[in-house]
């Protein structure tokens, strides 16, 4: 098993192990903008597995996927606070 | 020796997003957790892609790492500055020990639009 095969499955553990962790915020977070956090933060660690899955089963065919991912985040965290900023006032 | 360059970026990045985890689990309040994950999984993200560009070389693929880590850094202050002002004049409380808060002495009454 060379070093590269080696880091690739350390990498791919620890991703696996922080998405685990983020859900466990994403389920316990007290306030709503906790949870959309730990959202945001598993839209990141998706872009992060798509580039180690890229190594790990040599194909290039998702990193395209992993663009879509970062906009659709950054849409999804500005609509959501959008949405809260507009709640404060009604 | 591009695999072992490749692959110290990865088990870095890996680690990086490991600790921003970690960070939204213990952290005392939202603030502080936004901290944490700002910083880290923005680190560890540009260090996983900088690994992919290592062990690819192929100038497709870095254009695409260097799209995805460009838009990372531009939109993730954005996104964490959008979210803490709403949680704030929502009034998502603040840690007991946050002791340097310069809003309340500026803050409008009604929040501005």
């Amino acid at each position: 098993m060379s070093f590269m095969e080696w880091a690739v499955q350390i990498s791919v553990i620890a991703i696996g192990l922080s998405i685990l962790i983020i859900f466990l915020r994403l389920v316990i977070g007290p306030a709503i903008e906790d949870r959309i956090v730990a959202l945001d933060l598993l839209s990141a660690n998706a872009i992060a597995f798509i580039a180690v899955y890229s190594i790990q089963k040599n194909t290039t065919t998702f990193l395209d996927v992993g663009i879509i991912v970062a906009l659709l985040a950054f849409f999804g965290t500005v609509a959501f606070g959008y949405y809260l900023g507009r709640r404060g006032k009604q | 020796m591009m695999d072992l360059i490749s692959g110290i970026f990865l088990l870095m990045g890996s680690l990086f997003i490991l600790l921003s985890a970690v960070g939204i689990l213990k952290m005392p309040d939202l603030y502080t957790r936004m901290s944490a994950t700002t910083k880290a999984s923005t680190l560890g993200i540009g260090l996983v892609l900088a690994g992919t560009v290592v062990y690819w070389q192929d100038f497709g693929i870095a254009s695409r790492a260097v799209a995805i880590i460009l838009f990372l850094f531009l939109t993730a202050p954005v996104a964490a500055h959008i979210i803490g002002r709403a949680a704030y004049f929502g009034g998502v409380p603040l840690w007991e020990k946050t002791h340097i808060n310069e809003l309340p002495r500026n803050a409008p009454k009604e929040e501005p639009d």
